[in-house]
C-alpha cells in the first residue's frame, strides 16, 4: 500500500468515526487507536498521537457551540483542569514504562464500560441548590438554560471529583482518548452537576487535556503528520456533519450501532492484548 | 477603573477563539496534508514499528522552519501544532477574562493550568 492510500482510507474511517462519535455524543476518539492499531496495523505509539490530534478537533469545535450557549461552566473546567493536566502529565511518563500488551488490555477495559455505560438508561438526579462549602470556596454555583428560564445548581463533593479528574487525565495520556466517561462520571454522579452542565464542561475540558499529552508526544516523535493528518481532518469533517444532521434526522437507532462497533473493538483489544498478538 | 467583564462576554470571545483555531489549524494540515501526499504520495508505508519522527518534527523552532521551505511534512505538522496550541490559547485569554474580572483565586488557578500546558508544549518533557 502507497502513503496515498493509507491516509485516503484512514480519512474516511476518521470521517465515520467523527459522524457516529458527534451523533451518538459519544465521541469519536474512542475507536480512533483501535481503528489505526486493528485495522491499519499502525504502532500503538503513532496511534496514540494521531487520535489525540482527533480529540482537540473534534473536542475544540463542539465545546465552542456550547460555551456560547451557557451551558459549559468555565469555573469548574479551570480547576479541574489543573487536576486532569497533571494527569495526563504522569499518564505521559507512565506511557513510557508500560508495555504495549498491558495498554491493549486497559484499552479494551475502558472501550468495554463505555459500551456497558451507553447501554444503560441514564436516570436524572435532583439538581441541588443549597450551599456547598467547596462550591462557594471555589465559586462554582452557576446557572444553566432551560426551556423554563435559567436554572440555578451548586456543586457537591468537589475534592472527590478533582481526585477523579487526575484518573481521567492518566487514561487519557495513556490511551489517546478524551476519557469523557471519567469526567462525566466525576461531574455527573459524584459532584452533582446536571447532566447537560457535566457533558458540555467535560467537552470543554477534553482539547486542555489531551493538548498536554500530545505537546510531549510531539516532541518524543509520536505525531506522524502522515498519519494525523487525515485523522484530524476526517474527524472534524464527521463531526461537523454530525452536529448539522443532529438538529433534523431521527438518529436514535445509530447508537445501537456505535455501541456495537465499541464492544467489538473492546474484545479484540482485550484479546490481542492479553495473547499479546500485538 | 477596573473594566467590567461579564461571564457571558467571556463565554461568546472563548466560542469564537476555539472556532477560529480550529478553522486555521484545519487550514494549514489541508495545505500541508496536500503538499505531503504530491511530495510522498507513492512512498511505501511503514508505520506498523515506531521509529520516531525525524528531529526536524519534534521542535516547534524545526516545524515552523521547516514550513518555510515549502515540505508538506513540516506544513501538516504545523497545522498539527496549531491544534494542540488552540487549548492553550484558550487558557491564556480565560486568564486575561479573570485577571480583567479581579477575580485573584482564579488567576492563580489558571495560571498553574497555562504552566503546566506551556512547560508540555517547549520543553516536551512528563
Amino acid at each position: 500500500m502507497t502513503l496515498a492510500v493509507l491516509a485516503l482510507l484512514i480519512g474516511a474511517g476518521s470521517f465515520a468515526a467523527g459522524l457516529l462519535g458527534s451523533l451518538t455524543g459519544l465521541g469519536g476518539g474512542i475507536v480512533v487507536v483501535p481503528m489505526l492499531t486493528l485495522i491499519f496495523h499502525i504502532d500503538l505509539r503513532y496511534a496514540v498521537g494521531a487520535s489525540l490530534i482527533a480529540v482537540i478537533a473534534t473536542s475544540s469545535g463542539a465545546a465552542a457551540a456550547f460555551v456560547r450557549e451557557g451551558y459549559t461552566n468555565v469555573r469548574i473546567a479551570i480547576l479541574l483542569e489543573v487536576a486532569t493536566t497533571i494527569g495526563a502529565l504522569i499518564g505521559a511518563a507512565l506511557a513510557v514504562k508500560a508495555s504495549p500488551a498491558s495498554l491493549y488490555v486497559l484499552f479494551g477495559v475502558v472501550l468495554g464500560a463505555s459500551a456497558y455505560r451507553s447501554l444503560r438508561p441514564r436516570a436524572e438526579h435532583v439538581i441541588l441548590t443549597t450551599p456547598d462549602r467547596w462550591s462557594a470556596q471555589f465559586n462554582l454555583d452557576s446557572t444553566y438554560p432551560t426551556a423554563s428560564g435559567p436554572q440555578p445548581y451548586s456543586a457537591r463533593r468537589v475534592p472527590f471529583g478533582f481526585a477523579l479528574m487526575l484518573v481521567g487525565g492518566i487514561l487519557s495520556a495513556l490511551l489517546g482518548i478524551g476519557a469523557g466517561i471519567i469526567k462525566v462520571l466525576a461531574m455527573d454522579q459524584v459532584m452533582s452537576l446536571p447532566f447537560k452542565v457535566s457533558t458540555t464542561t467535560s467537552n470543554f475540558m477534553i482539547g486542555v487535556t489531551a493538548a498536554v499529552s500530545a505537546a510531549v508526544y510531539l516532541h518524543r516523535g509520536q505525531i506522524d503528520p502522515a498519519i494525523s493528518f487525515p485523522v484530524m481532518l476526517g474527524a472534524v469533517a464527521g463531526a461537523w456533519l454530525g452536529a448539522r444532521v443532529l438538529t433534523r434526522a431521527d438518529v436514535r437507532w445509530l447508537r445501537p450501532l456505535f455501541t456495537t462497533i465499541v464492544f467489538v473493538a473492546a474484545v479484540e483489544m482485550l484479546y490481542k492484548g492479553l495473547t499479546g498478538t500485538i | 477603573m477596573a473594566m467590567r467583564v461579564s461571564d457571558h462576554a467571556v463565554q461568546q470571545a472563548i466560542g469564537g477563539l476555539l472556532r477560529l483555531g480550529v478553522v486555521v489549524a484545519a487550514a494549514v494540515t489541508c495545505l500541508g496534508g496536500a503538499l505531503l501526499l504530491i511530495q510522498h504520495g507513492r512512498d511505501p508505508v511503514a508505520h506498523s514499528t515506531f521509529q520516531g519522527e525525524p528531529a526536524a518534527l519534534e521542535s516547534i523552532t524545526s516545524i515552523v522552519r521547516g514550513a518555510f521551505t515549502g515540505s508538506g511534512d513540516a506544513i501538516a505538522q504545523l497545522g498539527l501544532l496549531l491544534l494542540i496550541a488552540t487549548p492553550v490559547a484558550r487558557v491564556a485569554f480565560t486568564l486575561v477574562a479573570f485577571a480583567l474580572q479581579r477575580d485573584r483565586k482564579y488567576v492563580l488557578i489558571t495560571s498553574i493550568v497555562l504552566a503546566l500546558l506551556v512547560y508540555a508544549l517547549v520543553f516536551g518533557k512528563a
